[in-house]
Order: structure tokens, then C-alpha cells, then sequence
């Protein structure tokens, strides 16, 4: 969601020009960060940490309660207190076989997705190296276009494309001999209309990942790929041991961001689906809404989040070290 | 690019021809990649200017049939479109106001002063990105249902800043820290307030980053769809729920629809083509220095 995170490009080391200014240099240059004491720089922070706390923070808190609640329709409208009923909440969605293959079906979307997303940015960054000028622009709008692009008209019109009776794609595929696609209805069976989907997440995750990686491919020391193909390196070879360990922090930083996306993925599901996603197609954020919002058990529902927000840690805490290690340098 | 410089040792004959046979290659390939991932919008917009009969063609042509604009008046009449694209721009718009705002004091706070819990603030803001906006729809939603703001376009500018500022603040701060302290030194040198350094200085060069961010978090509230679906009722709904218009129980009038994904997808990607180059150009202007 932010292409803020392309701030902090590839960490190379840059061609030492000038010796490094001996340390008793730099003591007053820091110093010289902070002559308004500590008053000034909380009090610009304050709006900000105000909105924050408010609507993240408080919601946050909020989320970890309600899943310790009984918190349904009658609490929603004030008629009964909610009450605490400790796990309960916890120990009947992991009781649930049905959340389990929720979860199997999450993981097992998101991780193609995001390994889809990133192979296909990789293969495009590389190819914009050595297509023509005019070939890198036509691709480079189209890409721009595509990642502009709201994600709800891109589902309206993969919607359209995929269209049983009318779609574009059912048309051309029927061209093809011995293929009859007319009426082939993609979202018939959950594989196969996830697998749409997955296409989609792809289309709209791929332009940040090219436009990223490519940043950072220039980057690149053409000396040292040089050396390698001296040294007898194949492409492959350059790649595999160049290019590749200077693009590693870009790569887990994206890496990471993609998966926390792709884990959340919901109106694209959502909508495809019409607002009623069929059980086939339940990932942990639909599942979660529907628990709250069609089910009205909002408590099962926070449960829910709360176990996604947690399986994503991990995630977390490899991007931030990623982005500390690379990103607060200065 | 890098084909050439590895060939330059070696000066046969064959190695011109054979590099031009492989850059057409390559060029075959991207142009494959512009057709494949071009073909979604291509589409929408045949669709959406195409006679609705051809629209729903079971062998439909790949190139336009004919050029018509009944669609797009069709779209207009199935339901109220000026209402619901008023009211995104409002939110976009406020969002973009205060976020800009409040997200420039904070960018400011953490690249200009040196604190005591700095890095933990900037910790914090990452942190913050990266909890996910549909886990927190209950709670967010019962909030606004305690103060009142559920169904107003307050409580969802106020729900969009969440996801807003934080963004805003670490591109603003990407952008501030490529503004050299000195100038602003001496400003203040020169008998210039911190305040007026900042507006007289610092300002003026953060103008561009300030409007590329502005855009960009336009964008952003602009496409959003699940806040604004839940905390929105039918008659409030903003742009993007609008075009959930289209598909009734009688089915979905899909050119029609295509249309009404013109009106909404062409002006934020033409928005987002003038930005991106400029987001760009900031961020490598500050790979450069490094």
C-alpha cells in the first residue's frame, strides 16, 4: 500500500571518494539535531500519535477484549453487558475443523500469490534490462496503469473476462481446436475461481514489485557483474551470485510486505463472490466477516482476526528488522 | 543494456548480428508482457464503448466494433453516480487536508530533532503499517457505532487517516531528510524564527514531495473499498461501492458496468501516472545521496 517503502533502496556500498571524516567531526553535527529540547518534536508529534491511538490503537486494545467476550447482537445494541468468557471464544474456532482448512486454504493461497508475484516481478525487472527503449515505456505505462488501477474495478473487470457466457476469455480459449470453453463457469468448483483471484492479486501486486526491483537493479555494480563473467559466470551464474545477494534486502522487504497483503485480501474475494463468498472460497478475512458481520457473533469474529494479526507476526518482525537495518541509516 | 558490455571483449563478426537477433527478442517478449498485462484495461475500455449488443457477443471481436457512448449514460441512470463520486472526493479530499497536515509535523519531528524515543516512534509507525486494515473492521466498526459516526463521512475520513498517515509521514520524512539542514541554518543564521526557516526554507523545497504524497494519498482513499462498504449505508455509499450497482438478481449488465469502471479507473490512473514519475524521481534523488 505505500510506495513509501521504495524509499530505501538496495543498501550498496558506496565508492569510497573521500576517507570517512574522523569521529570528533561528527559529534557537533549531531548535536546540532536538537536545540528545541524535547517539548517541540512531541508536541509536532501529537496530532499524529492522537489519530493513531485513537482509531488503531484503541481498536487494537478493542479487538484483544471483544475476543475474551460474548459479544453478539444484543450487546451490539446495548441490551445486555458483554461478559467475559475467557478462551471460550479461542477454544471453540480452534475446535472448529472448518477454521483449520480456512487456514490451510489462506496459506496455501497467499503463498502463491506471493510466489507468483514475486517470480514474475523478478523475470519482468530483468527483462526491462535489455528490451529497447520504446519497449521499456510501453511496458512501463501498462504497468503504472495496472497498479493504479482500484482493486474493485480490477475485479469488476476480471469478473468480466472471466465471464461464463460472454467472457473473453472462455471465447478465445474455445478457439483453440478441440477445446468448447463457451459456458465454462470459473468459479464453479474453489480452486479454480482462487485461482482467478490468485491471477488477479498478481496482476495488481506485480507493477510495485517491478518498479521497485528495477530501482535497485540499477543499483548494480556493472564492474562486478563484469568480473563474474571474467571469472566464467553464465548468466545464471551473475545473477544467482551478483545480482541477487545486492537485491536480498529489497527482495525480503518485499517479500514481506507481500505476504502481509496478500493474507489480507478481501474485496477481491468479496466481490467476485458477490458479498456471499461461498465456503469454498473462505479465506481467514472473509471468514472472519462473516463470522461478525452475517453470523452477528462479533466476538468469534475478533477471535479470528486476532489469529491472523498473530500468524502474521513473524512476518512482521523479519520486515522490521529489514527495514531498521536499511531503512534508519541516516 | 548489460548484453553489450558482455560481448565487449570479444570482437567477431558474428557478435553484432547475434546481439541484434537477441535484443529482437527480447523486445518479442515485451511486447508480450505489455499485451498480456495491458489486456484487462484494453478490454474494459472495448467494452465500455462498444454497442451493448456486441457487449454480449458469445464470439466477441477483439478489436472496437463501433463507437458509442450509451453505455456510459446508462451507467449514469441505473443509480445516482454525481452523489456517490461527490462523496468520495470529499473524504479523499479531507483525508488529503488533515493527513498532509498532521503527517508533515510528525515527518518533521522525527528528521529534524534528535529525542528521547525517537526510534521507538519510528518503529511504531512502521509497526503500524502493517497491521491489517481487515482485521481491525469490528472493533473500528463498534467505535464509530459508540461515537456516533457510523454512516457519516467523518468517521470514515477519521478511519482513513489510519492507513493515511503513517505512509505520509515516512515518505515526507524520506523527502525532508533530502533537504540539506544548512539552508535552513542559515536562514536562521540570518535572523530567521526555526518557524519562519521552515516556511521560508524547507517549504518551498518540500512543495513537490508534498504534492506527489498529497496525490498518492488521494489514490488511496479514493480506491478504498471495505470501510467504506461497512461503515456506509446504501443511501451514503461512496465511488467505489457504487459500482456493486450493476450486478442485481436479474444479473449484471456488464457493459454498462465497464463503463462505469472507465469513469472511475481512468481519472486515478491518469492521476497516478503524472505522480508515480515524480514519487520516483524524489525517491531516487534520495537513492543518490544515499
Amino acid at each position: 500500500m505505500s510506495a513509501a517503502d521504495t524509499t530505501t533502496p538496495a543498501k550498496v556500498p558506496p565508492a569510497r571518494q573521500a576517507p570517512p571524516p574522523p569521529p570528533a567531526a561528527k559529534e557537533p553535527a549531531r548535536a546540532k539535531r536538537t536545540p528545541g529540547g524535547t517539548a517541540v518534536p512531541w508536541a509536532l508529534l501529537a496530532p499524529c500519535l492522537l489519530v493513531l491511538v485513537l482509531v488503531l490503537g484503541y481498536p487494537l486494545v478493542r479487538l484483544v477484549t471483544l475476543s475474551f467476550q460474548k459479544f453478539g447482537q444484543p450487546q451490539l445494541w446495548g441490551f445486555q453487558p458483554a461478559e467475559s468468557v475467557g478462551f471460550d471464544n479461542f477454544a471453540n474456532v480452534l475446535g472448529d475443523g472448518e477454521f483449520w482448512s480456512v487456514v490451510l486454504r489462506t496459506i496455501v493461497f497467499a503463498a502463491g500469490c506471493v510466489v507468483f508475484t514475486m517470480v514474475a516481478g523478478m523475470l519482468i525487472a530483468l527483462l526491462l534490462q535489455r528490451v529497447s527503449g520504446w519497449v521499456k515505456m510501453l511496458i512501463n505505462i501498462v504497468l503504472v496503469a495496472s497498479w493504479g488501477m482500484p482493486i474493485i474495478v480490477a475485479t469488476t473487470v476480471f469478473k468480466w473476462l472471466f465471464d461464463a457466457d460472454y467472457g473473453i476469455l472462455n471465447a478465445l480459449l474455445s478457439k483453440l481446436p478441440g477445446v468448447e470453453m463457451i459456458g465454462h463457469n470459473w468459479f464453479a468448483s474453489g480452486p479454480e475461481g482462487l485461482a482467478v483471484i490468485m491471477l488477479l492479486v498478481v496482476w495488481g501486486a506485480v507493477p510495485f514489485v517491478v518498479i521497485t526491483l528495477s530501482a535497485g537493479l540499477t543499483q548494480v555494480p556493472k564492474e562486478l557483474e563484469e568480473a563474474a563473467r571474467l571469472d566464467g559466470a553464465g548468466a545464471w551464474g551473475v545473477f544467482r551470485h551478483v545480482t541477487l545477494p545486492i537485491l536480498k534486502p529489497i527482495i525480503v522487504m518485499l517479500t514481506t510486505l507481500s505476504v502481509i497483503w496478500d493474507v489480507g485480501v478481501f474485496p477481491q474475494v468479496f466481490v467476485m463472490r458477490g458479498g456471499h463468498p461461498e465456503a469454498e472460497f473462505q479465506l481467514l478475512t472473509t471468514y472472519s466477516y462473516d463470522k461478525a458481520f452475517v453470523v452477528n457473533d462479533y466476538a468469534q469474529g475478533s477471535a479470528i482476526a486476532l489469529l491472523t494479526v498473530v500468524l502474521l507476526l513473524g512476518v512482521v518482525a523479519v520486515y522490521m528488522r529489514q527495514m531498521l537495518k536499511i531503512g534508519e541509516v541516516e | 543494456m548489460s548484453s553489450v558490455s558482455s560481448t565487449s571483449g570479444v570482437s567477431t563478426l558474428a557478435a553484432p548480428a547475434r546481439r541484434r537477433r537477441s535484443k529482437i527478442g527480447w523486445n518479442l517478449l515485451g511486447l508480450l508482457v505489455f499485451v498480456t498485462a495491458g489486456f484487462p484495461v484494453y478490454w474494459m475500455l472495448n467494452t465500455a464503448f462498444k454497442p451493448a449488443k456486441d457487449a454480449i457477443d458469445p464470439d466477441p471481436s477483439l478489436f472496437p466494433t463501433g463507437l458509442t457512448l450509451s453505455n456510459f449514460s446508462r451507467a449514469l441512470d441505473i443509480s445516482d453516480f454525481w452523489g456517490p463520486v461527490g462523496r468520495s472526493l470529499v473524504v479523499s479530499l479531507a483525508v488529503v487536508v488533515v493527513g498532509m497536515a498532521v503527517g508533515m509535523l510528525a515527518a518533521l519531528a522525527i528528521s529534524r530533532f534528535a529525542f528521547r524515543g525517537r526510534k521507538v516512534v519510528i518503529v511504531g509507525i512502521l509497526a503500524v503499517q502493517m497491521v491489517p486494515l481487515v482485521a481491525m473492521i469490528i472493533p473500528v466498526f463498534l467505535l464509530l457505532n459508540d461515537l456516533g459516526q457510523y454512516d457519516r463521512l467523518t468517521g470514515l475520513v477519521i478511519t482513513y487517516l489510519t492507513f493515511i498517515l503513517p505512509f505520509t509521514v515516512w515518505t515526507l520524512r524520506g523527502f525532508i531528510v533530502n533537504i540539506p539542514k544548512e539552508l535552513e541554518e542559515a536562514a536562521m543564521v540570518d535572523g530567521c524564527s526555526r518557524t519562519g526557516a521552515f516556511v521560508r526554507v524547507v517549504f518551498p523545497l518540500l512543495a513537490p514531495g508534498l504534492v506527489a504524497t498529497s496525490v498518492y494519498a488521494f489514490i488511496q482513499a479514493w480506491n478504498e473499498y471495505l470501510y467504506a462498504l461497512m461503515l456506509m449505508s446504501q443511501q451514503n455509499q461512496t465511488a467505489t461501492v457504487w459500482l456493486a450497482n450493476f450486478t442485481t438478481k436479474h444479473g449484471t449488465e456488464y457493459a454498462p458496468m465497464m463503463a462505469g469502471s472507465t469513469m472511475l479507473a481512468v481519472p486515478i490512473v491518469i492521476l497516478f501516472l503524472l505522480v508515480q514519475r515524480k514519487m520516483a524521481a524524489g525517491l531516487t534523488a534520495g537513492a543518490v545521496k544515499g
